[in-house]
């Protein structure tokens, strides 16, 4: 176990590094370079020259890399020149409330979809397992913008209900405090979520009801309740642990999507703004810690994957 | 969104391999499509998808409408005598631009998707066959490009390059490729060990031939399931592409920029622009995953079983 731990963890610290190799060698290809994209098109050779000592950027690629890795070890994500601010203070402002977001967005979807799924299952090919598997195709099938917009549509215009945006607030607080705007993005990331999500739950769970451990746990009386819940969930649940770990990038990149459509200031409207005033160190620092907690995510779910199931046995 | 293709685990493929050992090659044939042919739902994928492959290109020849310059006298009509869809913003007759974008988007959906499997195909099949440190080395590469959100990089992308139709292509592909690579280097760990591999080797044939002859027709079941998939995945992020502001810019058109185009006047309720453009996109995403699932139980020889 500890040396699985182990490998995996070694794992995860060379993909990190790939990664950061990629946004620096990225950033490197910039046309015109860094100082560029950054001085402008009309920037004389001398004051980029001047920027590019002031950088570092004249100096060998290696030891570019070497110095930009001992930044970020050190938490200098970079700066960024168009909103005059540390990358880390931009984000350390958008990351709690894109993550609350996704919090609230993830725990219901689990708490939907695991019982969504198991229903199916126990009642699969049947009328009301269509009709669900029809709703779940549909949701998986729709553009994440073209939904929230609907539900803008019905529960904002047409039915004045709940405002059109998400809290506007510069802090995760300030979100908490304003519950009735954080129904709609929530709302949408979770329709998203559990139409995939259940349908995975689904087929796990028919998967583990045809083995043989549930006939003997009928065979032995089990209740209905007891052989779903006692036998049937914790063997079933295995790909859901697997799956919310790889969710991460889908997860923000929902986030993407979804903090634009109802202008929720969070990370992924920080991103998007910056492509759009091509921002790049803002950019190159975002996809790299986006990156970061995918890696740990995936690393987090292979773990809890051997804690729940012991049979798993990493060699 | 693109783990949703991730899903045959490696036991199905065993099976499906024991299969083929035992039953002569065209009865195998015949049972895939026996199992494809009682699926009501994939049928009824196939005949929509067949529909709108007929709509986007053999309905503008049919039903002519200009799609090149503009009429802003006519802009946002609703549905009327002339115009059965209405007009957009600047006047292009919508269902017209309904077939020219869909040929956009379901070439754009297969180009990625074909470009992407063949490439994921390969890179998986080698670091498979070979293992060891090569194995290690491609498959951290796999993981690392797995671990950027596609979207990020992608509008980080259109920042640096101008959007045309091969450019979105290519960047489509460019994160498609990594599911199948995973997914075809789990079968090659499998297939390299099987005797007819070892055979190859044994009689001195090299690595391509037992890649391209043995292991890549062997795990072709994946691969097309795979590429399923990867079209509607596809189409569904060029919307989102098209959302964010980096759709391909007109007079050329996908469904996806004309349906992002669209939602902004869904305060002024031109619901022409929003509705049939977004179902459009819905029936053949949702076609393309119940062929996918029925692809993929068609070579999944334990659920014929049950």
């Amino acid at each position: 176990m500890t040396r699985f731990v182990l490998r995996r963890v070694g794992q995860s610290v060379a993909v990190v590094i790939l990664v950061s190799l990629a946004t620096f060698v990225l950033l490197h290809l910039l046309p015109g370079g860094a100082a560029r994209a950054e001085l402008g098109t009309r920037a004389t050779p001398s004051t980029i020259r001047q920027f590019n000592i002031a950088n570092g950027y004249n100096r060998p690629f290696f030891s570019q890399y070497v110095f930009y890795l001992n930044q970020l070890i050190h938490g200098n994500l970079g700066y960024s020149y168009k909103t005059n601010e540390q990358v880390s203070t931009l984000l350390a402002a958008d990351l709690p409330k894109s993550a609350y977001l996704s919090g609230l967005a993830l725990f219901f979807t689990v708490l939907i979809a695991i019982p969504l799924g198991t229903y199916q299952a126990v009642r699969r090919n049947k009328p009301d397992d269509y009709v669900l598997t029809g709703f779940s195709f549909v949701g998986y099938s729709m553009p994440a913008f073209w939904l929230g917009l609907l539900l803008i549509y019905l529960f904002s215009i047409y039915l004045k209900w709940l405002p059109p945006f998400g809290p506007q607030a510069a802090t995760v607080s300030g979100a908490i405090s304003d519950p009735k705007g954080m129904v709609l993005p929530v709302l949408t990331l979770t329709i998203v979520g559990v139409a995939s999500f259940s349908r995975y739950m689904r087929s796990s769970a028919i998967e583990s009801l045809a083995q043989d451990y549930i006939r003997t746990a009928r065979a032995k009386g089990v209740t209905k309740r007891g052989v779903l819940i006692g036998h049937m969930l914790r063997n079933a649940i295995l790909p859901i642990v697997t799956l919310l770990g790889l969710s991460v990038p889908a997860l923000m990149s929902g986030n993407l999507i979804t903090e634009s459509v109802f202008n929720y200031p969070g990370v992924g409207l920080l991103f998007w703004s910056s492509t759009t005033t091509r921002d790049y160190p803002t950019l190159l620092a975002l996809t790299l810690v986006v990156a970061v907690f995918t890696v740990v995510g995936s690393l987090a779910a292979d773990i809890a994957y051997s804690l729940i199931d012991r049979r798993v046995r990493y060699t | 969104m693109s783990d949703v293709s991730d899903r045959s685990p490696e036991t199905a493929i065993d099976n499906a391999e024991v299969s083929q050992l035992v039953r002569p090659a065209r009865r195998r044939g015949a049972a895939l499509l026996q199992v494809f042919l009682e699926n009501k739902l994939a049928m009824a994928g196939v005949v929509i998808i067949v529909l709108i492959v007929l709509f986007c290109f053999v309905g503008p020849i049919l039903y002519h409408t200009n799609q090149v310059s503009t009429n802003l006298a006519n802009s946002n009509n609703g549905p009327g005598a002339g115009h059965p869809l209405g007009t957009d913003n600047v006047g292009y007759d919508v269902l017209g631009r309904m077939m020219v974008g869909g040929q956009s988007s379901i070439e754009i959906g297969f180009a990625a998707a074909i470009l992407a499997g063949v490439f994921g195909v390969l890179w998986g099949a080698v670091a498979g066959y070979f293992g060891g440190i090569v194995d290690s080395i491609m498959m951290r590469i796999v993981d690392a490009m797995l671990s950027i959100p596609t979207l990020f990089v992608l509008l980080l992308m259109a920042a640096l390059v101008k959007v045309n139709q091969f450019n979105l292509t290519l960047a489509v592909a460019l994160f498609a490729w990594l599911v199948p690579a995973r997914l075809i280097r789990g079968e090659t760990l499998t297939l390299r060990s099987r005797e007819y591999v070892q055979a190859v080797k044994a009689m001195g044939g090299g690595a391509s031939r037992s890649i391209f002859e043995h292991i890549v027709p062997n795990a072709i079941g994946t691969i097309v399931v795979n590429i399923t998939f990867q079209v509607a995945d596809a189409i569904l992020l060029l919307a989102a592409l098209g959302y964010l502001g980096f759709g391909i810019p007109p007079p050329a058109a996908n469904w996806g920029s004309m349906l992002s185009q669209g939602v902004t006047y869904i305060y002024a309720g031109y619901w022409w622009l929003i509705y049939p453009v977004g179902i459009l996109i819905v029936l053949t995403v949702m076609s393309l995953n119940f062929v996918g699932d029925a692809l993929r139980d068609a070579f999944d020889v334990r659920l014929q079983r049950r």
